[in-house]
């Protein structure tokens, strides 16, 4: 496919010698949204985490966002800043920064790595706070901030970098259902843009309604991937329909 | 039996109020069969001072006589040791029976205890550098001189203005320092003179009779019997010639032969009252610690953010040096270190004494502040820096923008904590010449003959400093956990 915005192959990782990841192969194109699904411990959290760095990996190649990730580079390696800049990251934890306002948060990459001038990086900041509902809580401070607005606030940090691709790592599993729907909301408008996204998640009917594909992970392997409407329904493996009957 | 042991304690508690209470001193000395004298062993040569071939035997000539007059009163002596410039106030205290350590016969002294007759005269003799232009007193209008904080010296340059005055504690320092050239000439006896000053080769003596004065033991107001004995044994000593025996003995310098214009009590110095000249030297003095303070403290924090950051983020090497130099500088007195900084350096690097107080504090409480910084950092969650890194940041970035800003906040209230702190510490510099707070206290208080007013001065000084910092810090704190960086300050929300 010439169009894909990430490639990975044969993508190893073990955790001494236990083997987390077991040979992925996996391509997204450009403006696709995946959802990640499958049992916890099935490796979806580490091989999104492999996606930008923050995770090394054993062997096999990673190409995102025309950048080459290689084997065993290690997490703080400078060669992964300019990729990372390309690559946003929501994490299940938000990870706001708790000495800055919401839309420093959001200014202080564009400012810093980007190095923008004050106009463009705030007038981008206060931009994407309105277009996560959060218009006129620029000066709010995470620990004012429910959960939901956290995470949302924390969309915008990634977003302001204008990544080619957002990975999310189960950007509602800590929140309680009402903020969830703010959250999935947020990703829902994204995923009808043209943002390229991955988003690992328990949220079956988001995946559903909103992915381009799901993958099931399962110990290590990807062991579906398909439009939603024909992995849901007719999965092909054993491990994956075990899995949409639990769920 | 019983009635026998009823008034063998009677006989008993009798004896010991009247040990207590009513007895006259010398019947009290003579209960106790013993004479308690004190001085100070510190720089004690030829004074009293630890026999360097037997530490647990008393050295000096001071013994010698101390010895004689107990022999005369029939009693054993016994040595106290106290520090040199309070001895008259532990006198008064009734620490001891004498006080009997270089106490030279000045106002001061007859002012607070009774004295006998003196058993030593001396001359004050000028040292100055060989080869220095200065002769007399006069030559050294605006140059540095080094004596003894409350000793004759320092009331006869002190009625002398015009000269800039170092105050030493011991006697070695101020011929050390005048070695090296950080005072230009030093005024003290003829004994402390011959023993630590001239026996320096490039050390000469300008002015051999700058003034005369004698030593005398001092003995409580109220105690003139015990006094009069004392009197008694010295005249008896003296014309024995046991006394001159015990000067020849220890090498101490012959005694100059009586002028008549010597007055007996030295120098007429007027005594010192607490008042609007004593208070404007206090607020100088807080003035020093707050500088000396702020200083170090303005030295100790970057300093111990390089060390914490080289033993979180160094490699083995760095962090091995950091990790050596804190717990070296936690380790070891901070006084030990001044003293090493600022006399064991002088041959190397050459400090001045306000230079080498602020170093040294700063150094040590570097030390303290690196653990503060890195508890702080390593206190702030690994998500921080993921979450930083993750938008493309450098290490060096995600630590200046995210980390240190959090730590930061974490850190201030021990810093406070530790400002304060150093804020008393800080008077621990008046060991290398430094007069700050305290050092003015004391001096002052031996002035004036009373520790109460000038203490409670100098506690008020302290904490009218120490309690506007914490305000100051507490305040800092609240903003900081408020405040934006300030590019986004003022923009419309």
């Amino acid at each position: 496919m010439s169009d894909a915005i990430i490639r990975v192959e044969s993508l190893r990782k073990f955790h001494g010698k236990r083997e987390i990841l077991r040979g992925i192969d996996a391509e997204v194109r450009r403006g696709e949204t995946i959802a990640i699904v499958g049992p916890s411990g099935g490796g979806k959290s580490t091989f999104l985490r492999c996606l930008n760095g923050l995770t090394s990996f054993d062997s096999g190649t990673v190409s995102i966002a025309g950048m080459r990730l290689e084997a065993a580079t290690p997490p703080d390696a400078p060669s992964l800043r300019a990729l990372r800049a390309r690559v946003g990251m929501v994490f299940q934890g938000f990870h706001l920064f708790p000495h800055l306002t919401a839309l420093e948060n959001i200014c202080l990459a564009p400012r810093h790595v980007r190095h923008e001038s004050p106009e463009t990086f705030q007038a981008r900041g206060r931009a994407l706070l309105a277009r996560v509902g959060l218009a006129g809580r620029e000066r709010a401070r995470p620990m004012s901030l429910s959960g939901g607005e956290q995470q949302r606030v924390a969309i915008a940090r990634a977003l302001a970098m204008e990544p080619e691709v957002l990975l999310l790592d189960e950007p509602t599993s800590a929140l309680d259902p009402q903020m969830r729907g703010e959250v999935l909301a947020v990703l829902r408008d994204l995923a009808r843009g043209n943002s390229t996204m991955l988003v690992v998640t328990h949220e079956m009917g988001f995946a559903r309604a909103v992915a381009s594909r799901i993958w099931v992970f399962d110990d290590g392997r990807l062991v579906e991937d398909g439009p939603p409407a024909e992995v849901c329904e007719r999965p092909r493996s054993e491990r994956a329909r075990a899995f949409f009957a639990a769920g | 039996m019983h009635a026998g042991a009823r008034s063998f304690t009677k006989y008993f508690v009798v004896h010991l109020f009247a040990c207590l209470l009513s007895l006259a001193p010398l019947d009290r000395v003579h209960s106790r069969g013993e004479l308690t004298w004190a001085g100070d062993l510190q720089g004690g040569e030829p004074f009293v001072y630890r026999d360097p071939r037997d530490p647990s035997r008393l050295e000096g000539f001071e013994v010698l006589i101390a010895e004689g007059l107990a022999k005369s009163l029939g009693v054993r002596q016994r040595f106290v040791q106290n520090d040199w410039s309070n001895l008259i106030p532990s006198l008064v205290r009734g620490d001891f029976d004498i006080a009997m350590n270089g106490i030279e016969d000045t106002e001061a002294v007859r002012a607070q205890a009774l004295v006998t007759r003196p058993y030593f005269t001396f001359s004050e003799q000028l040292v100055v550098r060989k080869g220095a232009p200065f002769r007399t007193l006069a030559d050294l209008s605006g140059h540095r001189v080094g004596t003894l904080a409350s000793s004759l010296a320092h009331s006869i340059l002190r009625s002398r203005p015009g000269m800039e005055l170092v105050l030493y504690g011991g006697q070695e320092e101020p011929y050390r320092d005048l070695q090296l050239g950080r005072t230009d000439a030093v005024l003290l006896d003829s004994v402390i003179a011959a023993r630590y000053g001239l026996t320096k080769p490039d050390l000469a003596l300008a002015d051999p009779d700058v003034a005369r004065g004698s030593y005398v033991i001092a003995v409580r107001k109220d105690e003139a019997d015990l006094r009069d004995a004392l009197d008694r044994a010295l005249t008896q000593l003296e014309s024995s010639g046991e006394l001159s025996r015990i000067f020849a003995r220890y090498g101490l310098p012959a005694q100059p032969a009586p002028r008549a214009s010597d007055a007996p009590a030295s120098t007429p110095e007027p005594q010192a009252r607490f008042d609007e000249g004593q208070l404007a030297l206090f607020l100088r003095g807080a003035i020093v610690t707050l500088l000396v303070s702020l200083s170090s403290m303005a030295l100790a924090v970057p300093l111990g953010l390089v060390l914490a950051l080289l033993r979180l983020y160094g490699n083995r090497l760095a962090r091995g040096a950091a990790h050596g130099y804190i717990e070296a500088f936690r380790g070891t007195p901070v006084l030990l270190q001044l003293y090493l900084l600022y006399y064991g350096l002088a041959p190397i690097v050459h400090l001045s004494a306000l230079s080498a107080a602020i170093l040294g504090l700063g150094l040590n409480y570097a030390a303290y502040e690196a653990e503060v910084h890195r508890a702080a950092i390593a206190a702030i969650p690994a998500s921080q820096t993921e979450a930083a890194a993750a938008l493309g940041m450098s290490r060096l970035q995600g630590l200046r923008l995210v980390l240190l800003p959090q730590a930061l906040r974490t850190a201030l209230p021990a810093m406070t904590n530790d400002l304060i702190s150093l804020l008393k510490d800080s008077s621990l510099v008046s060991v290398i010449t430094v007069v700050e707070l305290t050092k003015q206290m004391t001096i002052t208080a031996v002035d004036v003959r009373s520790w109460a007013l000038p203490g409670i001065t100098c506690a008020a000084l302290y904490f009218a400093m120490s309690y506007p910092l914490a305000r100051v810090a507490a305040r800092l704190e609240a903003k900081l956990f408020q405040t934006e960086s300030l590019e986004l300050q003022g923009a419309p929300a």
